[in-house]
This record gives C-alpha cells, sequence and structure tokens, in this order.
C-alpha cells in the first residue's frame, strides 16, 4: 500500500486532543461537586439556567446549525414539554419523569407536522413561518381552557420534596443535578450526532443541498429529521422548568423572546459547533441573571441590550462565534496538512 | 450493453427550448462527450438525466430502468454520480468530510467509510489535502474533489460538467488523465468540455449540441469534420 495512504489510515478516526478530554472529565466532577460546598440558592440557580439555556441553545444548533434552517419558534417546543408534563402530572398524577417522554413524543409530532409543509421553504421564509408558527401556540394556549388558558397551569405541590414528583422544595440542589444530567446527556448525545454518519449528512445539507443530493441524500427528509431531534431536546427542559418554577402560562413558556435566546446563544458561541451552546450560556445567562438582580424585574431590558451589543461584536470580528478564539490544535491533536 | 438510453428528451423554460428531442445512447464502459456552444443545452441535459430538472417528455432509461422525473437522490442511489459546473463543495467541511459523506451511501460503519474516502483521495492525488477544508484548496484541487466525492458513491455512470473549465493550463493535463484513470476503472463517463482537443482524444462517443438540439452523434473523427458542428462552432461563413 502507498505509505502516504497507510499513513492516513492508521490516524485515529476522533481528532480529539487527550488534554482536553480530561480538562472536560476534570470540569464534569468539579460541577457534580459544587453544590457540597454550600452553593448558595442564588448561584444553584444561575447554573441551573445555565445547564437549562445551554440545552436549549444546543437544541437550536441541532436545526440551525447542523441542517441549516433558521427556526425562529423553537420557543413552541419548550411549551409543549412544559404543558405536558404539568398538565399530566395535574390531571392524572403521572409523574414528570414519564411525562418528560409524553412532551417529547408529542413534540416530535407536532415537528413533523410543522416540518413537512415548512421545510420546503429555505432560507428567510422558512424563519418567518416558524416565527408565526411559534406565536401561534402562545395565542392557542391563551385560550385553551383545558390548559387553564392565559391564567395557565398551577402544578399542585407536594408537601415535602419528592424525587417522583420531581419537586424540590427545601433546596435548590436536587435540581441543578437534574438539570446538570440531562444538560450532560444532551451534550454527549449531540457531540455523538456530529460524528455520526447522520451528522455529515447534515452538514452536507447545510453547506449545499443540491450537492447532498447528487449523494443519495432526501435532503427534505434529513431536514425534518434535524427538525424532530432539535424539538426532542427542547420538550424535557420546557418539562423540568415546568417542576422547576411550578407555574406556567403561555407568555411564560411560549414567550417568542425563549426562540430570540436560544439563538443569540448560539450565534455567541458558535453555531454549528456542538460547544458554541455552552460557552454561550455560559456568558449570556449570567449576564441576564445579574441585570435581573441589581436592575430588578426583568433587568431592566438592559441584559437584552447587552446581548444586541455583544452579538454585534461578535458577528463583525468573530462570525463563527467565541468558540473561534479557541486555537483548533487546543481542541484537536495536530494534524498532517 | 447499454448504459443510459435517453428517447426524445424535451425541456422548455417558457418559450425556449433548452433541450428538444435529445435522443442517444451510451455503452457501458465507454466516454461520452458532449459539446456544443454556450447556451447549447449541455447542462440542462445533465439536470434532467440527474432529475434536478423534470423532463417535460421523453424517456431516460438507466439499465433499462426508467428513471424519467425521479428526484436525484433516488437518481444517485441507482448509480448515477455527478459533477457541477459551478463547483459546489462543502466548502466548511474538510476534503475527506466531503469525500466521506459520499462513502456513507456504500459503507455504514465510519471507520470503512474513513478508509474508502482515503482511497479515493489517493486515487485522484491529493491525500496530502485530506485535512484541509475544500475552501482552502484550488479550482482544480476541487474539480478533484467533485470527482473523488462522485466516486465515493460508487457510481456505474458519472456526469462530469467542464472537466477542466476555469482551470489554468499547466492543471489541464493532471485533470484530463484523471478521467482516463477513472474510465479505467470501469466507470462509464458522460462529460461536458468546452476543449474539443480533450473531448476529440477521451471520448469514444461525442454528442453535439446546438440551440438546445443534437446536430450530431457518432465517433469522434465523424464529429470533428461534420458541417453542422462546424457551422456551430465557427459560425457559416455567407460568401455572397
Amino acid at each position: 500500500m502507498d505509505s502516504k495512504l497507510a499513513i492516513a489510515k492508521s490516524e485515529p478516526i476522533w481528532n480529539t486532543n487527550n488534554k482536553v478530554i480530561s480538562i472536560i472529565a476534570g470540569l464534569v466532577i468539579l460541577l457534580f461537586a459544587l453544590p457540597l460546598f454550600g452553593m448558595n440558592s442564588f448561584y444553584l440557580h444561575l447554573f441551573i439556567m445555565i445547564f437549562m439555556h445551554a440545552v436549549m441553545a444546543q437544541s437550536w444548533n441541532v436545526i440551525a446549525g447542523f441542517s441549516g434552517q433558521i427556526s425562529l419558534g423553537h420557543g413552541a417546543f419548550f411549551g409543549i414539554g412544559a404543558y405536558a408534563t404539568s398538565f399530566f402530572y395535574m390531571e392524572y398524577g403521572i409523574t414528570p419523569w414519564i411525562s418528560i417522554f409524553f412532551g417529547m413524543f408529542v413534540s416530535a409530532i407536532f415537528a413533523i407536522l410543522i416540518g413537512i409543509p415548512m421545510l420546503r421553504l429555505s432560507g428567510h421564509y422558512f424563519a418567518i413561518a416558524t416565527l408565526l408558527i411559534g406565536i401561534s401556540f402562545q395565542v392557542v394556549f391563551q385560550r385553551w381552557d383545558l390548559v387553564g388558558a392565559a391564567s395557565g397551569l398551577w402544578v399542585t405541590m407536594t408537601p415535602e420534596d419528592s424525587w417522583l414528583a420531581l419537586q424540590f422544595h427545601s433546596s435548590k440542589a436536587p435540581y441543578y443535578y437534574v438539570f446538570l444530567v440531562f444538560f450532560l446527556i444532551t451534550f454527549f448525545l449531540v457531540w455523538l450526532l456530529s460524528r455520526s454518519k447522520l451528522g455529515y449528512r447534515l452538514r452536507a445539507v447545510r453547506d449545499d443541498p443540491q450537492a447532498a443530493l447528487s449523494l443519495c441524500i432526501n435532503v427534505s427528509n434529513y431536514k425534518i429529521i434535524a427538525y424532530v431531534i432539535s424539538a426532542m431536546i427542547m420538550a424535557p427542559m420546557g418539562s423540568l422548568f415546568a417542576q422547576y418554577i411550578l407555574i406556567i402560562d403561555p407568555d411564560r413558556v411560549f414567550n417568542i423572546e425563549i426562540s430570540i435566546i436560544v439563538l443569540l446563544i448560539t450565534v455567541l458561541g458558535g453555531i454549528g459547533n456542538v460547544w458554541g451552546p455552552i460557552i454561550g450560556a455560559a456568558i449570556l445567562v449570567p449576564i441576564s441573571e445579574y441585570s435581573r438582580i441589581y436592575l430588578g424585574g426583568t433587568g431592566g431590558a438592559v441584559d437584552l441590550i447587552l446581548y444586541g451589543l455583544i452579538l454585534m461584536i461578535i458577528c463583525i470580528f468573530r462570525p463563527n462565534g467565541l468558540i473561534s478564539f479557541i486555537p483548533k490544535n487546543i481542541l484537536e491533536r495536530n494534524k498532517q496538512r | 450493453m447499454k448504459i443510459l438510453t435517453v428517447e426524445n428528451l424535451s425541456k422548455s423554460f417558457g418559450g425556449i427550448h433548452a433541450n428538444k428531442d435529445i435522443s442517444f445512447d451510451v455503452e457501458e464502459g465507454s466516454i461520452l462527450g458532449v459539446i456544443g456552444p454556450n447556451g447549447a443545452g449541455k447542462s440542462t441535459l445533465f439536470d434532467l438525466i440527474t432529475g434536478f430538472t423534470k423532463p417535460d417528455a421523453g424517456k431516460v432509461k438507466f439499465f433499462e430502468k426508467n428513471i424519467f422525473g425521479i428526484s436525484p437522490d433516488k437518481i444517485s442511489n441507482l448509480g448515477v454520480g455527478r459533477t457541477f459546473q459551478k463547483l459546489k463543495p462543502f466548502a466548511d467541511q474538510t476534503l475527506l468530510e466531503n469525500v466521506m459523506i459520499g462513502a456513507f451511501v456504500k459503507e455504514k460503519d465510519i471507520k470503512r467509510a474513513r478508509d474508502r474516502a482515503l482511497e479515493i483521495i489517493d486515487f485522484v492525488d491529493l491525500i496530502e489535502k485530506r485535512h484541509h477544508f475544500a475552501k482552502e484548496l484550488s479550482t482544480g484541487q476541487r474539480k478533484r474533489l467533485e470527482m473523488a466525492r462522485a466516486m465515493a458513491i460508487d457510481p456505474k455512470l458519472l456526469l462530469m460538467d467542464e472537466v477542466t473549465g476555469g482551470v489554468d493550463q499547466k492543471t489541464i493535463p493532471g485533470l484530463v488523465e484523471l478521467v482516463k484513470k477513472l474510465k479505467k476503472t470501469g466507470v462509464t463517463i458522460i462529460t461536458i468540455e468546452h476543449n474539443i482537443n480533450i473531448i476529440m482524444e477521451i471520448s469514444d462517443n461525442v454528442l453535439a449540441l446546438d440551440q438546445g438540439k443534437r446536430i450530431a452523434f457518432g465517433e469522434p473523427k465523424e464529429i470533428q469534420n461534420n458541417k453542422q458542428v462546424i457551422d456551430a462552432y465557427l459560425g457559416t461563413f455567407d460568401a455572397a
């Protein structure tokens, strides 16, 4: 065999740097250990929000970053997850651990129903269509008496902490661990997806749909698959959020702001990169939470102004997001080039 | 054995006949060169055969299977690969990743797909560039990338749109040799080419188009002396 070919074939499939793997393992252990050092309620809440937003942004990253479809109505799947869990718990006493999956299932069905007609649209048209669909969910739930209409649902509180009901009143630490585990599982699964045959094919669809078609890739089907996966990642965050705050209403869980924030986080961190949403969430969520504390209410919208400013700077100077500050050879072994 | 049979294939865009009643067939293992001036309908013909444009009328048979009007992904799945006149690499992915996407058609396992992609990249003489992003490659290298990517789906028939178009003169011989090397693997090739000398050198048969119509079909020597072809390329000199 040709020696250059033999060398190429002998290279490891995954080019991940071992040092990076060690650092990630260390960080994961640290994240599990943090609450043991007596973190106060605010910091627990801050980390919970970071984990939640990182997963939500990762969900958006799958449809927008991997398959190239800009969805502006992704908050709909967050709301579906929230309502599925709360409604089935309140009406039938079904544990959220089961109804989380129901929320994922319903989101997947809606993603298929929305995706089949909408994903025929491309670029701006798809974005506008999803924006309107996201808003329409909010309007429908505001008028749907079965799920509390505009007042929403007030989840029946358990008298004591309950893992079965996923309610913890004495400490936020259990919530911290639940969100952390979901965050890690999601990150790992999306990382696997990015390196799978499906991941390669989704990126082909994103980069050039015509070239993808010439390589036996059914572009429409792959867009729908990405949309369904994305919806199924988003829904559990809605479910967990509902159990975390125990009161949901259409303005809160179907708010257009949810769809915009996941976009901002992903673009800031680095779209199309599994690390992007984590970096974006770790920066934007603290800005939001601190401005809420110091400026009251919803942060006097200062957080949104800051988001906009940061995003403008990133778009001008670092269009590939903050991840691009990290040299590629730090994340990966040096390649023969 | 005939690998492709095209009968009375037609396509109009508004009032313009991009292709009108085009008929020809291609023998397995041969190279068919397609020539014609700009706007003759060569690339449209490729789009009709590969399903990227829906034909208005006619028949397209691939190994006796009717592929008229079938979607491009299904046609490519049957074993029809193609490259594009306007290059379409997956720009933000490496050369290896580009070819792996094609290799996944035959190889489900990621390691085997990678090995197969590397073998094809080696075949097109780009093994040292395997980790380069497609956008970093020169036009000639991107032409090779597209050939490699199309080869990765293990096509029986490969349609190549202007292999030597847009590259400098020094690069052309290497690309021509690559086409000859491809033919030796047994794959049937249909290639659009503007350079008549190259077409005459590599083709077993030549199809000449002008204004959407077939004006000649036959062996290179016949085509070279065909009056209609000469007229289409050089224009008719009116002595009066």
